[in-house]
């Protein structure tokens, strides 16, 4: 069987008609990931006898009580709670922890009868655009094992890419979702703040946290994103769907209106990135959409504006982490400011310290409303700006990432140039939007994605839209290294 | 330019220490994002109200009644040390 073109929707197909066991399905995933892992680095930990034994038990049922998605495997970012299962968050701060609950997500899942396979590396506490960040190890692009995968949703990406598993969750703060589906070629959703609930989700920066699905199409991003959504009593921030989700089927544009954002140009932008995003222009016209230009200035503070903001809240969140209630604790401290002050400096990596500092340092005394104040009311201005261009579009594009998959390390000595990696996808959490990254085409053998950004709780519409314009681009390139394609 | 001792100063509320080489290379690094996120002080925002939530939502209310939760147990069965019960921690200063 040829998982590397396998769906999740096939998978639920080929358990329906008898043809694959549950069993025998887990065992194909996880054989591939025994065979081919120790070169992509996608899990952190691979639950082999957790996720054989769920599948025994749904064989054991008779067939005819099974769910839609009763057995079909699925993996998940490792800042994701799953009860008893070690939860580290890519740190090394949290080592060994093995969370008392579940997610709500997770606990979604779990009733819907999926299969965990196991939890997937990331940057650590989901600070970074490549999975560099990572407290364990490299993630590396299944389309070519020395470039990264993106990030921080990395492990996710890479597994899906690389058929570890049919499709995974990930989790997008400024970008972490739709930066590495774009860099590894597959489907990637941030949903609009609130569709999901975080309940479970090691907190980043909470004002911006969304958790989504990455998959290998359109149709199994939607069917994902049904599975998680809807209003949780745990977080008072979720929100009930306007309508349930249905499949997407539509395969014409005509009468829907696309604005290209005029800011998203330029220099910062390769060539070949711009070709992919023209053809995919050039698709939505021949599909009967109009496509025009539309600017939103204040898009180009984005950057600055959340690299104020997220650090200020992950300051807060991260302050949690303190060697008492779980995770590594500094070794022989004389008193508690020093085990706390030893615990951190030991536990935390680079990239980690470094935002807990930029937060500590713009929410000290006096500096509050010259840095935090300003970035939430650029913040209030980029709302604004995207309502605006909504009242005249009824859909926002540009190319997810500016570059294809860049070299491993070729970035790691310069923060802001890692920064600006997500230079598309950060206005979008700031405005709280949902958008989606499909796969557009290549440049130079390496995926390109198209952003396409909708108005609040428009999920559908991004499904439809992306439907229509993946059978039109047809984007059938699967990765080709030895190590994958074997 | 930040101050080394303004780093210093930093670490020490966000529980944190740097020695040697490192102290410095994060005086650079903050240095240089602090600049860079400084040009939002040239926007001129003032008749705009600062965000607080991205998608309106107020006064999000339930009926306080007690629920089930975690047992003392699973709520000690990760820490690092713990006596009769309790996170034991050394002393305080």
């Amino acid at each position: 069987m040829d998982l590397l073109s396998l769906t999740a929707h096939d998978c639920r197909e080929l358990l329906a008609s008898g043809e694959v066991s549950v069993t025998e399905m887990t065992g194909l995933y996880l054989d591939r990931i025994e065979r081919i892992d120790e070169s992509v680095g996608s899990y952190l930990l691979v639950d082999r006898e957790g996720a054989l034994a769920q599948a025994a038990a749904i064989d054991a049922k008779p067939g005819g009580e099974r769910l839609p998605w009763e057995g079909v495997p699925i993996a998940l970012k490792d800042l994701l709670c799953v009860e008893g299962l070690e939860t580290t968050c890519a740190s090394r701060i949290l080592k060994g922890y093995r969370p008392p609950y579940d997610a709500t997500v997770v606990a979604k899942l779990r009733a819907a009868g999926l299969v965990f396979l196991g939890k997937l590396n990331m940057d650590e506490f989901a600070m970074g655009s490549s999975t560099e960040n990572s407290g364990y190890h490299v993630t590396r692009n299944p389309w070519d094992l020395e470039r990264v995968p993106g990030g921080s949703s990395g492990g996710s990406a890479a597994s899906v890419a690389a058929a570890e598993t049919p499709w995974a969750l990930g989790s997008d703060t400024g970008g972490s979702i739709r930066q590495p589906a774009s860099l590894c070629g597959v489907v990637g959703l941030k949903p609009t703040y609130g569709a999901v609930s975080r309940y479970g989700l090691i907190a980043f920066a909470s004002s911006l946290d969304q958790i989504g699905p990455l998959t290998r199409d359109v149709r199994d991003a939607a069917a994902l994103f049904d599975m998680i959504a809807g209003r949780d009593p745990m977080d008072c921030t979720s929100l009930g769907l306007p309508a349930p989700v249905t499949m997407p089927d539509r395969t014409d544009l005509a009468g829907l209106r696309f604005g290209i954002i005029r800011e998203y140009s330029g220099e910062a932008f390769e060539p070949g990135v711009r070709a992919v995003f023209d053809s995919a222009v050039a698709a939505i016209g021949a599909l009967g959409g109009v496509c025009e230009e539309v600017s939103l200035p204040s898009v180009e503070k984005g950057i600055a504006a959340y690299y104020i903001i997220a650090p200020a809240e992950a300051s807060s969140n991260l302050a949690r982490f303190d060697g008492v209630r779980y995770g590594h604790r500094a070794e022989g401290a004389e008193d508690l400011l020093e085990m706390y002050t030893r615990t951190r400096s030991e536990g935390f990596g680079q990239e980690v310290k470094r935002r807990i500092m930029i937060g500590t340092y713009v929410l000290s005394t006096g500096y509050y409303d010259a840095y935090y104040g300003q970035a939430q009311r650029t913040r209030t201005q980029i709302i604004e700006d995207f309502r605006r261009a909504f009242g005249h579009v009824d859909f926002l594009i540009s190319p997810t990432s500016p570059t294809v998959a860049f070299k491993i390390g070729e970035r790691t000595e310069d923060p802001l140039a890692m920064y600006l990696s997500d230079l598309c996808t950060i206005p979008v959490n700031l405005a709280g939007l949902p958008a989606i990254s499909i796969p557009a085409g290549l440049s130079e053998g390496l995926p390109v994605g198209l952003q396409i950004i909708g108005p609040h709780f428009n999920e559908q519409g991004l499904f439809d839209v992306s439907y229509a314009l993946e059978q039109r681009l047809a984007v059938h390139d699967r990765p080709r290294t030895a190590e994958v394609a074997s | 330019m930040i101050t080394r001792d303004e780093v210093e100063h930093i670490a020490r509320l966000a529980r944190l220490s740097f020695e040697g080489d490192e102290l410095g290379r994060y005086q650079h690094d903050l240095s240089r994002i602090i600049d860079y996120v400084q040009t939002l002080g040239e926007l001129d925002l003032s008749g705009l109200p600062p965000t607080a939530h991205a998608v309106q939502v107020k006064n999000v209310l339930r009926a306080d009644e007690p629920r089930p939760c975690l047992t003392q147990e699973a709520a000690l069965a990760n820490a690092p040390l713990v006596e009769a019960g309790q996170f034991v921690v050394p002393r305080i200063g």
